[in-house]
């Protein structure tokens, strides 16, 4: 199961948008593959009898009155935006040519 | 003076403070003085306040002297670890994707500390998005031990040790995601606390992995740790898993300290082969003084915990890959354009490849791998089994005694460099910590010596279960007056002068 191929990284790393390049897909590829290969011992012990824990502390749900708290300005909100037009964020194109 | 000051404990401080025989500025002054005297040498700090720090000190003072009622720790300064969003201060994580970026509100420990009435000095270095053991992932380069500037500090908060180890700071916020204020604390001969998982709001510290995070101490003795633990502790609405139940003070646990019929059990898979000599012999030497002092050491089993950092190198990928989606070039920090332009996705990626450092990457291309259809079983899904097993292993342990104990890493602090090429390896660092994340229970890390063979800090580790923070103060505290009353001074007065490099900081500049 932890054989992972240079196509695969290059795929996840399409998912996580990081546009990495070939020296690092490469390296990267060698790398996972002795991570997973260390990680997948999990499984000698998880087995299906066992119930899985999210949280270490068990939670329920929290609840407030539905009334305006203290949120941030536009202003605040924007100003560490790398691009803005002073009341929304500025991006480029949604959408490439092929699309 | 300015030496006598930042050689005083943060709680000796606040008394002096309290008492009118030092100001808050001159307190402030003499830290602000010892950071620009050695921290060219040790980088802990990556944000250094100067005379804002001195403004917030003249007003403490003011308040002081119109007779305002004020906590323990006011008028003290504070280092902040860079991971938690500070008003008006830099905020980077360590990573060059929120260079020069300026929160616009403060996470909740750091308005706690401000309403305490703490100086915040700056901001401390850290592995990028608290990733590492050693703070050599930081993009702003490594801070080093004062101990031994060839060393590690520990990681991920090893500004934050380093701080309060080069005494810039009486008392540093940390956070601790798998060890990061525990190890740190055991290289560099200080105390360091990772509290019950929701006791410390999460509410502006820049998430790791969210169902481990944990902010916390890091301080030089245990009072301070427990005073500081007093200040950012309680519920915060802000944060759901916040804890909402009242918390005993760990001060008075401090100060009543005593070990006396308490049972400490010793785990037996983390007191192996291992770990170096020296952390073991100064384990074990900690535990018979204890035990020469009324406690009972028992051994126990935890089987699980050796699936533990496997577990946790599957969830912590996992959610960090979730939790960095938010880096997106849109609403802060960098934004990278293709040559030529592109689509939001392309300045998306170009940023983050360029934004972000290689063991960044290597975790978040795991945990998008560790969440990919058709693996989520085998890994998360795993993983999150062994997550319960080793909750039963500290329920189990716990029907036997008050605290465990263990060494609180394999080594004392190694070489800049020398683990860097090995992330597997690296990984190995967090062995005696990381099952404390995975079950939410607190952890401190005290001095216990040093290791004989190398001349170097050793932690002693203590766990309690979730919620019984106040045992972890009462034995940490105990076994640091025994110890004291051994060596006939604190451990950190045996590091190196550090003010001995202060001329060639200067010459060299900022490293």
């Amino acid at each position: 199961m932890s054989e992972i191929s240079a196509e695969q990284v290059a795929h996840l790393a399409n998912l996580a948008r990081i546009a990495l390049t070939e020296e690092e897909i490469e390296h990267l590829t060698k790398e996972l593959g002795q991570i997973m290969h260390a990680v997948e011992q999990v499984n000698q012990v998880a087995t299906p009898d066992v119930p899985p824990t999210s949280h270490p502390i068990p939670m329920q749900n929290v609840f407030r009155d539905d009334v305006v708290g203290q949120t941030l300005t536009a202003e605040e909100a924007l100003a560490g935006a790398p691009e803005s037009d002073g009341s929304r964020f500025v991006v480029s194109a949604i959408l490439g040519e092929e699309q | 003076m300015s030496e006598h000051l930042i050689r005083l404990t943060a709680s000796e401080l606040g008394a002096k403070l309290a008492a009118g025989e030092v100001s808050s500025v001159e307190a402030t002054r003499a830290h602000l003085d010892r950071i620009a005297a050695v921290d060219g040498a040790v980088h802990a700090f990556l944000h250094v306040e100067g005379e804002r720090a001195i403004a917030t000190a003249a007003e403490v003072d003011r308040r002081r002297a119109a007779g305002d009622e004020l906590g323990p720790l006011a008028g003290v300064p504070i280092a902040i670890k860079d991971v938690l969003v500070t008003k008006g201060m830099p905020s980077t994580a360590g990573s060059r994707i929120l260079e020069g970026w300026i929160p616009p509100y403060d996470a909740t420990p750091v308005r706690k500390v401000r309403e305490a009435g703490l100086i915040p000095l700056g901001k401390t270095n850290m592995d990028e998005f608290a990733m590492g053991s050693s703070t050599e992932h930081s993009a702003y380069g490594p801070t080093y031990n004062p101990w031994d500037l060839e060393r590690i500090p520990g990681g991920s908060g090893g500004g934050s040790a380093a701080s309060v180890a080069a005494f810039e700071a009486p008392l540093a916020l940390g956070s601790d995601t798998g060890g990061s204020i525990r190890q740190p604390a055991h290289v560099t001969g200080t105390v360091g606390v990772k509290p019950t998982y929701g006791a410390v709001s999460r509410y502006g510290s820049i998430a790791l992995a969210s169902s481990l995070d944990q902010v916390g101490p890091v301080t030089r003795t245990v009072l301070d740790a427990a005073l500081l633990h007093d200040v950012i502790g309680g519920h915060d609405p802000l944060d759901s898993t916040s804890i909402p139940e009242p918390w005993p003070s760990m001060a008075e646990a401090v100060r009543r300290a005593d070990v006396s019929g308490l049972r400490i059990g010793v785990v037996k898979e983390l007191d192996s082969d291992g770990f170096q000599a020296g952390v073991r012999s100064r384990f074990h030497e900690a535990l018979a003084l204890l035990e020469r002092n009324g406690a009972e050491i028992v051994e126990v089993s935890a089987p699980n915990f050796e699936y533990a950092i496997a577990a946790y190198y599957l969830i912590l990928p996992a959610e960090a890959s979730s939790n960095l989606a938010k880096f997106d070039s849109v609403r802060f920090g960098l934004r990278v354009t293709p040559d030529g332009g592109g689509t939001v996705e392309q300045v998306m990626s170009a940023t983050r490849e360029a934004g972000f450092g290689a063991e960044v990457k290597r975790r978040i291309i795991l945990g998008t791998y560790a969440l990919s259809a058709g693996y989520y079983d085998a890994y998360y899904g795993s993983a999150q089994k062994v997550r319960t097993l080793v909750q039963r292993d500290f329920d189990a342990a716990f029907t036997k005694v008050d605290v465990l104990a263990t060494p609180t890493a394999p080594t004392t602090a190694f070489k800049l460099g020398e683990k860097l090429d090995d992330p597997l390896a690296m990984y190995l660092n967090d062995v005696a910590t990381i099952p404390a994340n995975l079950a939410g229970v607190p952890g401190i890390s005290v001095p216990a010596g040093l290791a004989p063979e190398d001349g170097l800090p050793v932690g002693i580790q203590f766990l309690a279960p979730a919620r019984a923070d106040a045992r972890l103060y009462n034995v940490g505290g105990a076994l640091e007056q025994l110890l004291l009353a051994e060596w006939g001074a604190p451990l950190l007065d045996r590091a190196p002068d550090l003010s001995r490099h202060e001329l060639t900081a200067t010459e060299e500049g900022a490293l």
